[in-house]
């Protein structure tokens, strides 16, 4: 800091104290801002009207005028308060652009998919499978079940596997195999998705042979992924429990494995359900590993140990992938999945947002 | 952590009988914990036993089309395609990154934060599907003209070189949906590190009569080093192991290739085996589990180096 302050000679006289330096009006940055994107705009304004360029460019004028206001606060700025706080408002201008550009992206993917996605958001949608169904019409009523049943395996697996890896964590692991498990865990966490589902498949090739496409196998690869995440919002949760409480349980005579169950437990609960439900919301939109282990079909199938069973991303995809001859009603369909499965996930979210601010154990006084 | 400590001294403290649902539960818990281990081991064993065909067999057997002559030229480039694109998406997305998080820390005012934080948070909430439908329908065809200009006009710098993608779907674009997908974690992460930068730090440097970016530069950045650097390690394990992002975005092809504008670029080993899996059959999969093994190892590097990181700043960690 103590470089930064030694300003260049020619504006020594101006710089020797920032506190006695001028500074820019509260709304000079505003003012700034707007006169650069008008000039901008004038200037592609004129640039259409010339003959130049053959539509308005409205992305590169904003952009341009931008860059334009980030040049025009420096200058001016260092001007009349000097170098550092010009730097100061660069920066402030970069950081903020950084947050809107994030913006662009977000709002873009949310747009396309609610209105491309609206257009088949039907009851037919929600009632039809793509049993012969070559054309227009037909549904995603057979990758709904499909995601929901799955899912729910995985969830059956990996929360009772997940919770008493926590609670060993917790209550019981000391030593050796706790920091094996805690280092595994993490490791876990950056399985690759579609490693899971090589895993599952490899797994299953063992008691079915070649070829195996089954629902289970899916919900074994999305197990894979999902314990690590719901032993690590748990063990969080279980170390939040205060140990007063614990101690009070242990001074009554309760024997620990009571105290977990109906002391630790219980006031965790909330946090504990926002985990397990933030870990199905993260797996329910993997595509990668039931593409591999679930593969995809046009009918219907309720029984995860038989044969093929699609799921929403996978539909998406394959409708995408492989248009047929109407390639739109395909293209429909893959966003119509697109925007079922992000309103899943948008729910999940809530909800679990929800429990757990309602819900949140009341700790100290 | 928070049990109390156990009272194993020589001396014969008193202690409570073991009930039988005691050891019960708590056998379970370890069952539960010992399954991890198998499971990962499973991982291990299953794609390791896999993979052994697909080096040692004849490259003629394998039933995958363009399959060169052996499997270290056929996982070579998609090794490369994998590396270089999450390199791209990390490059793109770190700075972004870090002024998010800057500007949710310490420039937003404090009651929009939080809400802000949430809207960031929103992108890790898209399942990667419809990223790369959003990818290969929406912003290839916006992001063509720019391709276009960057080849005619900076094509002798090698990474633009042409002839350029008429579709879009290049290297770059897929790289930008990594860039996008990977942000809400850096962000999340290097938020949380900076925010616990001692307020005191930051108050001594204001007093001394810092800006607010000279403060940012002496007290939060040199605090939440390891946590960037942590989290843009945990980023790059994610953008090495996403799929189907580059699978609906880039347009594959065999090769190795620096230049990100063309046609022609090298696929990522998870995008792969997305593409080539349901039509594979008999040592096709095992080379195709084999490459999946490549990723498994690299992307273990990847993330124990950002672990070694994080466990030095005990605080946080990824999996929250």
């Amino acid at each position: 800091m103590a470089t930064t302050t030694q300003a260049r000679p020619r504006t020594a006289s101006r710089t020797v104290n920032t506190l006695t330096t001028g500074r820019l009006p509260k709304a000079a940055p505003l003012v700034i801002l707007a006169g650069s994107w008008a000039i901008m705009l004038v200037v592609f304004g004129l640039l259409q009207a010339g003959g130049v360029t053959d539509t308005f460019n409205w992305v590169a004028a904003i952009v341009l005028g931008t860059i334009l206001y980030a040049a025009l606060v420096f200058v001016i700025s260092m001007q009349v308060e000097g170098i550092r706080r010009a730097k100061d408002r660069v920066v402030t201008t970069l950081v903020s652009a950084a947050f809107i550009l994030a913006l662009i992206p977000l709002i873009s993917v949310l747009f396309t998919v609610v209105t491309s996605g609206a257009a088949r958001f039907d009851g037919d949608f929600f009632g039809m499978s793509m049993r012969n169904v070559v054309g227009a019409g037909g549904g995603g009523l057979h990758a709904l079940t499909g995601t929901l049943l799955i899912t729910a395996l995985a969830a059956v697996i990996s929360v009772p596997i997940g919770l008493l890896t926590a609670i060993y964590l917790v209550e019981y692991g000391r030593g050796r195999l706790a920091r094996a498990i805690t280092f595994f865990v993490d490791v876990m966490t950056g399985i690759p998705s579609i490693v899971a589902g090589l895993f599952a498949y490899a797994l299953f090739v063992i008691f079915f042979g070649e070829g195996v496409r089954m629902g289970a196998a899916g919900s074994v690869a999305l197990a894979v992924l999902m314990i690590p995440v719901v032993v690590r919002s748990t063990e969080e949760m279980l170390k939040l429990v205060p140990n007063e409480l614990r101690e009070a349980a242990y001074a009554l005579g309760v024997p620990k494995w009571l105290t977990i169950v109906k002391v630790v437990l219980p006031t965790s609960i909330a946090g504990i359900t926002t985990g397990v439900m933030l870990s199905i919301a993260r797996v329910i939109g993997e595509t990668a590993p039931l593409l591999i282990t679930a593969g995809f079909t046009a009918s219907m199938n309720y029984d995860l140990f038989d044969g093929r069973m699609q799921s929403l991303p996978v539909f998406a995809y394959s409708s995408y992938v492989s248009q047929g001859t109407d390639a739109a009603a395909y293209i429909d369909r893959a966003w119509t999945s697109a925007l079922t499965l992000i309103l899943i996930v948008m729910a999940l979210n809530l909800i679990a947002r929800l429990i757990a601010r309602l819900f949140a154990p009341k700790l100290g006084r | 952590m928070t049990a109390p400590a156990s009272t194993a001294t020589k001396v014969h403290a008193p202690r409570a009988p073991r009930r039988p649902a005691d050891r019960i539960f708590s056998g379970s818990t370890v069952v539960a914990g010992g399954l991890i281990l198998a499971i990962l081991a499973a991982v291990a064993i299953f794609l390791v036993v896999q993979s052994i065909p697909a080096v040692t067999s004849d490259p003629d057997d394998v039933s995958l089309s363009g399959f060169p002559d052996s499997f270290w030229q056929y996982v070579g480039p998609l090794a490369f395609g994998t590396v270089y694109a999450a390199a791209l998406a990390l490059v793109m997305a770190l700075p972004v990154a870090i002024g998010i998080a800057l500007f949710i820390s310490h420039y937003a005012p404090r009651r929009l934060a939080a809400g802000l934080g949430y809207a960031i948070d929103l992108l890790a909430a898209v399942p990667s599907v419809v990223f790369g439908l959003w990818g290969s329908i929406v912003l290839a065809p916006a992001v063509q003209p720019v391709y276009s200009w960057m080849t005619d006009n900076l094509g002798w710098f090698p990474l633009f070189a042409g002839p350029v993608s008429g579709t879009g779907r290049t290297l770059l674009t897929a790289s930008i949906v990594l860039a996008v997908m990977i942000l809400p974690i850096i962000t999340a992460l290097s938020r949380e590190v900076f925010l616990q930068t001692p307020t005191l730090h930051e108050e001594a440097a204001l007093a001394l009569g810092a800006t607010r970016w000279e403060m940012i530069q002496v007290a939060v950045l040199p605090f939440g080093r390891p946590g960037i650097i942590s989290a843009s390690m945990l980023g790059l394990g994610r953008a090495l192991g996403e799929t189907m992002a580059v699978a609906l975005v880039l347009s594959p092809a065999l090769v190795i290739n620096p230049a990100i504008l063309t046609s022609t670029n090298s696929s990522t080993i998870a995008a792969n085996i997305a593409l080539r899996f349901p039509e594979a059959h008999d040592i096709g999969i095992n080379t195709l589990i084999a490459t999946g093994l490549v990723l498994f190892v690299i992307t273990l590097v990847v993330n124990s180096i950002a672990r070694v990181v994080i466990n030095r700043r005990k605080a946080f960690s990824g999996a929250n």
